[in-house]
């Protein structure tokens, strides 16, 4: 598969922040997801978990709750306000104050109202306009926060979560009729208040409640009556979700599954059955949804588990096998193949590195000696409450640009002898803010992803930097733009938007050029070929493209491919493709790579079929020089480097690896609250 | 040498009662339990046993009630029969000829006159499948099963796989790591199956199955601990499970209490009985410390008592309270028994190994555990690899007034701990009393160990590898527990190692087998009298001779050599070859069992040292080595006057086979005398029937008779109208002083009538 001096980079380290909300939009498939640092993220279920969209967060921004209305997003949190996403250009929209203290649920109805609960014990109704949200009417007022909500399907009654209670409202006249008491903890202190972190009101008026004496309780919502208690464990369950049945997650990691099922099988009568339990999280379970054919979790551990529920698929499938999504689908680091410096994004700061030397040679396998360490040349802060949403890096290493929601900052720098650092000082006024940066590669420009689903091209030099044109597609449509990839000869320029759309300009006549044929998985990775010009595309579901940018069609790669299709085992792969780049020594040669390994695809060998061995590096290296010619195939993988957040190849001819061990990030996560030990 | 037909080797008592699991009956009052080859009634009160259905003529394999009359069971043999059994009175009704070996049994109350035994397949012997027996209706006591018609195929041998739901409308069972539902109604299966953990390092099979008595449940014990409860199995995808774990090992049995209060029991190795909540599970009680592993559970059908079958041979009795009300104990039989079979003189009950670190006292007439000692007194840890202190000799003295008891431990690393242990008798408490502890009083294993059976002096001798014998005596004060032990001569012989000793029935003597030599000492001057060499071998065992034969002493030695010396002339008195494994002297006559083994097999010869000609030899007596034996006392003397049987009048010889199967020798006189007491006691009665009950229940026959005739109308009647008081005085006055007739009359009818006082 060629050899290569590979420089493994562990000095990333990346730290994601636990998942405190999830929202699941039923009719669009997206997933929507809040993290602790507020940052909203937006997966696309229907399209392999593929983590469309993200908005970064802010800080003393602190998300509780997130929800859905049709394709609108809103949140609520702890500062009072509720807030709706701009999901087109990444940012809140507007926020607006909901004067009751802080805000610590969120949820709306079919149809189209929102209620939020407050600290100082209001239920708040909203309406959902077209333009923005306003103000309807509060509830009677309670002593003591209301901590969750939850509406009747009818849209006619509310149960609100308090501490050691919960109120059952009927909206018509916004009196409270119903209050359910729930029990201290048993064995702990009964001084310590319950505290109800959810409920879920059923469409039978069945009531569940989960509280922080770590019991889930059913109660009877016309009576008001306690039908059943659950003692999940003995500290705090913290999400409720349900569909066709009711899952819990607990602070212990474990997910808790109960169905309604009849305890005769030849009657009809059913009740509510503790069933499963599924343990993937070491840490407190903060938001759950369940999907219909799976439950997803996610908690303290930052990661989000999707678990399906085998029972309702009839043979095995993508969608049937647990999945973990760890790491974000798009680049965090950026890298100067000239200048041998990597730039590492984090939400609060940028680091550039310079990568360290070896002149040692050795067998494939060995660990060559350092000349010079890695060294950490700088730490540059962001300014400003917005976190960073976007960075690059110029391949020679002079220039560095970043973007928050606000605000665009281009930095030029030295870092031959004495490193230094200068802001330009004037930007044009049209860069606002950009969702993704990108600079041409003898760093003469700077391209950047624009609100409007345009692409600003700013010209660098010395001096100064102008604004030179905006790229547009010829329809009006405002639609996001989450990859830029430009071609090394400077010709050309690849975007591709969420609605799966690629279109190519050509820079020189600063004029779109084509659009690629249409399919329907998002692009995850994008790469212009450097003498053939060739765009190659990696899809979420995991298919690959070649296109032609001089011919306008695919090339007869990537139709010979497409006839032949790609094997089982490539196609059912955990994570995308997040990277794609080209060996200028190989021209047959593209490099891709995605969390759990990296590939060489060899354009001049023969495709493999279903029957051949995906995976023969390890048979190739035990066959003879004579055998190995008939046992190769196109793809080359490679997993020996693991966690891979990015893999790059400079221009002398060397692999850079950036690892980020899942079990250092486990390290680093507080100690679990509470941990089931055997027994107990 | 002559065999001898009419004595019989026989099985009596000490057989396992859990093998399988037992049966309590709807009135709570019994419980019935497989044991070797008979069925025994236990009352669930005084824990007696009340009667043994005798019959089977193989292991009994399964006890079920009768669904369709609670006062018969069924139970199911090995020997290819099943019989049905009036338990209250001890009757065997019909026997069902099936001729398969029959592994369990189960019935179900919808299927009646159907019985779901569990046989080998036909071709394959390692195969099991569930055939259901349509039993014929007929009035003959034997009747040949003809009708089997398979229901399941590859299920478990063990019955505690296989469990009827509710009503008896499916059946479940699980194997390996298969689960398979039937449904009678609609003649279907399902078959679910778990992904095997093994590549994990998890064990996750099924061990034991249960259905909820009300609702369609099944509970599912598996080997790595876990409890799965499983629900919505009539479909093939929705099914669904949920898991409770409390169990560290696997677990052994699952049983649901009927409905009321439906609870689920499991229990495994942890000894803890474990109930938990019925749809409340993290509700757990616990009933921890019942003494060993568990094997089965049992739960009445009203659900007021259960019981649990432990792996050493317990069977523990509990109420619904979760308290333990009463504990039928059976010989516990470890691997091997260390220390000797010993008779308590005072008890006359058999004393071996029982418990790791206990003595058992099992009385052999009653076929009962009377007794543990802890003599270890450390608490047992159960886990594997760990080394604990085993109890290895125990001996009595003559009075039964001292108990000494030697326990040792080796561990891997660390040098032998040999502690030895003196127990005196209190007459208060009734059981023995630790009084003197040794530590390491050897610096080697210690190798025999005997009482002076002289009545002046209390003389313990113990002989140990590092090439000592110890004697240690006891400065007897007024009062027993103030009596302390010392060391009083140690002694060697050329550094040899000791391997046995024995005192001859006076005191007088005692001899020590050092390697290939036999020496003679005097106990009270501590002197060397003789030594008695023998041809190569080592001494094995050594044996005075009793009564009249006193003079001689007896010695195996490994080179298969049995000498007999005359202590009197110190010669050799006659030798033969044998190869005698053991030698045991019965204290209550001349007589001398010596077992030899030949060719895998045991024969035994009964013999005087005084004559040349054998009373009484038998030929391939059980396969394999007998290593324990024991001569116990009867309480009744045998008035044999057949020859061959004459050494049996006084005292019994029992045996321990390699199997630990407890044998005797039973004469046709005893049997008789047997049926006779069993045809006494055959006495139809609600009240168990008990010894207790034969001395209290006559008592109370009386007294109820008395009060019947006070009660009865008739008895009322009994005297006459001449005998009241109103007519003698109308008889008897001289006429001239009787009131008018007026008056008379009126007084006359009066006495007539019956007052209502005196009706009550």
């Amino acid at each position: 598969m060629g050899e290569f001096k590979v420089h493994r980079v562990r000095f990333f380290e990346y730290m994601p922040t636990a998942i405190r909300a999830m929202s699941f939009n039923a009719h669009t498939e997206r997933l929507a997801l809040a993290r602790v640092d507020g940052s909203v993220e937006v997966f696309n279920f229907a399209d392999r978990y593929f983590q469309e969209k993200v908005i970064p967060g802010k800080d003393a921004h602190s998300i509780e709750a997130l929800c859905w209305v049709g394709g609108r997003l809103f949140s609520a949190g702890l500062h009072g306000e509720i807030t709706e996403y701009d999901l087109e250009n990444l940012r809140p929209k507007y926020s607006l104050e909901a004067y009751g203290g802080p805000i610590w649920t969120i949820i709306s109805n079919p149809q189209g109202t929102h209620v939020i609960g407050c600290e100082d014990g209001t239920v708040k109704l909203f309406e959902v306009l077209a333009e923005g949200v306003q103000f309807e009417r509060n509830l009677d007022r309670q002593k003591g926060r209301i901590i969750s909500l939850s509406w009747h399907p009818s849209g006619t009654r509310i149960a609100a979560g308090m501490m050691d209670m919960i109120r059952v409202f009927d909206v018509l006249t916004g009196h409270a009729i119903q209050r359910l008491l729930v029990d201290r903890s048993v064995g702990g202190c009964k001084s310590r208040e319950t505290v109800v972190w959810t409920v879920v009101f059923l469409s039978d008026h069945t009531i569940f409640s989960s509280d922080s004496a770590g019991k889930v309780q059913v109660w009877d919502g016309h009576t008001g009556t306690l039908v059943k208690t659950h003692q999940l464990t003995k500290w705090d369950v913290l999400a409720l979700s349900d569909e066709s049945s009711v899952v819990a997650g607990t602070s212990e990691g474990t997910v808790v599954q109960f169905q309604f099922i009849a305890p005769n099988l030849q009657q009809q009568e059913k009740e509510w059955v503790r069933t499963r339990t599924f343990k993937n999280h070491t840490h407190d379970v903060r938001a759950l949804v369940e999907i219909g054919t799976a439950i997803v979790s996610g908690g303290m551990d930052t990661q989000l588990v999707v678990r399906p529920l085998l029972e309702k698929f009839e043979e095995k499938c993508f969608a049937s096998g647990l999945r973990r999504i760890h790491f974000p689908h798009r680049n965090l680091v950026s890298c100067a193949q000239k200048a041998r410096l990597l730039l590492l994004q984090f939400p609060g700061q940028l680091e550039l590195w310079r990568l360290g030397e070896s002149d040692g040679h050795g067998k494939p396998g060995d660990i060559l000696p350092l000349k010079t360490k890695p060294e950490k040349l700088l730490y540059l802060k962001r300014k400003g409450k917005d976190h960073i949403c976007c960075s690059a890096l110029s391949s020679c290493g002079g220039w560095l640009a970043y973007s928050t929601v606000s605000s665009v900052r281009l930095y030029r720098l030295q870092t031959d002898n004495n490193i230094s650092i200068t802001k330009v000082p004037k930007l044009p006024k049209v860069l606002r803010s950009a969702h993704q940066l990108c600079f041409s590669s003898e760093s003469s420009y700077l391209f950047a992803a624009s609100s409007q689903s345009s692409v600003l091209v700013i010209s660098l030099n010395q001096s100064e930097c102008k604004y030179v044109h905006t790229l547009k597609p010829k329809s009006g449509m405002w639609i996001l733009i989450y990859r830029l990839c430009v071609a090394v000869d400077g010709k050309w320029l690849a975007t591709a938007n969420s609605d799966c759309e690629v279109h190519v300009y050509n820079l020189q006549k600063l004029e779109l050029h084509c659009m690629v044929p249409m399919y329907s998985s998002c692009p995850s990775a994008m790469g212009i070929h450097p003498t053939t010009n060739n765009l190659t595309m990696v899809h979420a579901d995991q298919q690959i493209f070649e296109f032609s940018i001089a011919e306008k069609q695919y090339t007869v790669w990537s139709r010979k491919l497409q006839m032949q299709g790609l094997h089982n085992l490539w196609l059912n792969r955990d994570t995308p493709v997040t990277h794609v780049t080209f060996n200028p020594k190989n021209p047959d040669q593209i490099l891709l790579h995605d969390m759990y390994m990296f590939c060489i695809i060899d354009q001049s060998l023969p495709l493999p079929d279903q029957k051949t061995q995906f995976y023969n590096q390890m048979t190739l290296r035990s066959l003879s020089e004579q055998e190995r010619p008939s046992h190769l195939h196109a793809f080359k993988v490679c997993k020996s480097f693991q966690d891979l957040m990015c893999m790059r190849l400079l221009d002398d001819q060397s692999l850079v690896v950036v690892e980020r061990p899942l079990m250092a990030i486990n390290s680093q996560l507080p100690a679990p609250v509470r941990q089931k030990k055997f027994a107990t | 040498m002559v065999e001898h037909t009419g004595i019989r080797v026989v099985h009596r008592g000490g057989s396992k009662i859990n093998f399988r699991e037992p049966v309590i009956t709807s009135d709570s009052r019994f419980l019935l339990c497989g044991s070797g080859e008979s069925v025994k009634v236990y009352s669930t009160s005084t824990e007696e046993c009340v009667h043994d259905l005798q019959g089977h003529t193989d292991l009994v394999t399964g006890v079920v009630l009768n669904p369709s009359n609670h006062l018969q069971a069924y139970s199911c043999s090995a020997d290819g029969t099943v019989r049905l059994w009036d338990f209250t009175d001890g009757i065997l009704i019909k026997t069902f000829i099936i001729r398969y070996h029959i592994f369990s049994i189960h019935v179900s109350e919808k299927h009646v006159g159907v019985l779901f035994v569990v046989v080998p397949m036909a071709n394959e012997k390692e195969l099991f499948q569930l055939v259901a027996v349509h039993l014929p209706r007929s009035g003959d006591p034997e009747v040949e099963v003809g009708e089997l018609s398979a229901v399941l195929c590859d299920v478990s041998p063990n019955p505690g796989a296989v469990s009827f739901g509710t009503g008896g409308e499916y059946i479940a069972a699980a194997k390996g790591l298969q689960l398979e539902v039937f449904f009678f109604k609609k003649q279907k299966s399902y078959r679910f199956s778990l992904k095997s953990g093994m590549n994990k390092g998890i064990n996750n099979s099924f061990t034991c199955i249960s259905c909820h008595p009300k609702e369609d449940c099944i509970a599912t014990g598996h080997a790595d601990g876990k409890i799965r409860l499983w629900r919505n199995f009539n479909q093939k995808k929705e099914y669904t499970y949920s898991t409770l774990h409390w169990h560290h090992n696997a677990v052994n049995t699952l049983r649901f209490t009927p409905e009321g209060s439906t609870n689920l029991l499991s229990g495994g190795i942890e000894s803890v009985l474990v109930q938990w909540r019925y749809t409340q599970e993290n509700q757990k009680d616990f009933l921890p410390r019942l003494g060993a592993a568990i094997t089965h559970i049992a739960v009445s059908p009203d659900g007021s008592l259960f019981c649990t079958s432990h792996a050493d041979n317990k069977i523990t009795i509990i109420l619904s309270s979760v308290k333990v009300s009463a504990i039928i104990q059976g010989l516990v039989k470890d691997d091997c028994v260390r220390t000797d079979l010993m008779i308590d003189p005072r008890s006359k009950a058999l004393v071996l190994n029982g418990k790791p670190g206990h003595l058992q006292f099992y009385s052999l007439h009653r076929d009962k555990q009377l007794y543990n000692l802890d003599i270890v007194q450390q608490e047992y840890i159960h886990e594997q690899g760990v080394d604990q202190f085993q109890v290895v000799k125990a001996a009595f003295d003559t009075h039964g007034d001292w108990l000494a008891t030697v326990e040792e431990r080796r561990q891997k690393s660390s040098e032998l701990e040999i502690n030895l242990k003196l127990w005196s008798y209190d007459e208060q408490t009734q059981s023995f009393v630790l009084n003197t502890t040794v530590t390491a009083p050897h610096e080697d294993q210690i190798t025999a160990m005997c009482f002076s059976p002289s009545p002046e002096t209390t003389l313990l001798v113990t002989t140990s590898l590092d090439g000592h014998f110890k004697a240690w005596l006891c400065q007897l004060a007024k009062k027993i527990e103030s009596a302390s032990w010392s060391c009083d001569f140690v002694g060697g012989y050329h550094l040899l190692k000791p391997g046995c000793c024995c005192f001859s029935a006076d005191g007088s003597l005692l001899a020590f087998g050092f390697q290939e030599v036999v020496t003679v000492w005097s106990p009270t001057s501590w002197e060397l009298l003789t030594t008695l060499s023998q041809p190569p071998g080592a001494v094995r065992d050594l044996c005075f001779g009793r009564l009249s034969c006193s003079k001689y002493l007896l010695g195996t030695s490994t080179k298969n050599q049995l000498c007999c010396w005359n202590l009197l002339t110190c010669s050799l008195e006659w030798n033969t070859p044998m190869d005698v494994s053991l030698l045991q002297a019965d204290p209550f006559s001349e007589n001398m069992a010596a077992f030899c083994s030949q060719s895998g097999s045991t024969d035994l010869f009964v013999f005087k040292p005084s004559e040349p000609r054998p009373l009484f030899s038998k030929k391939a007596l059980c396969t394999g080595k007998v290593e324990r034996a024991i001569f116990a006392p009867r309480d009744q003397m045998l008035e044999s006057s057949e020859e061959y049987s004459q050494w049996l009048n006084r005292s019994q010889l029992y045996f321990l086979t390699q199997h630990m199967d407890l044998m005797t020798f039973s004469t046709k006189t005893e049997e008789d005398r047997l049926l006779a007491s069993s045809k006494q006691l055959m006495v139809d009665d609600s009240v168990a029937i008990t010894p207790f009950y034969l001395l209290l229940g006559r008592h109370k026959q009386q007294q109820q008779e008395k009060q019947e005739l006070l009660t009865n109308p008739l008895a009322e009647r009994t005297p006459l109208p001449q005998g009241s008081i109103a007519i003698k005085e109308l008889l008897d006055t001289p006429a001239h002083v009787l009131p008018s007739a007026s008056f008379l009359c009126s007084m006359f009818v009066r006495s007539l009538l019956v007052s209502s006082s005196s009706a009550r």
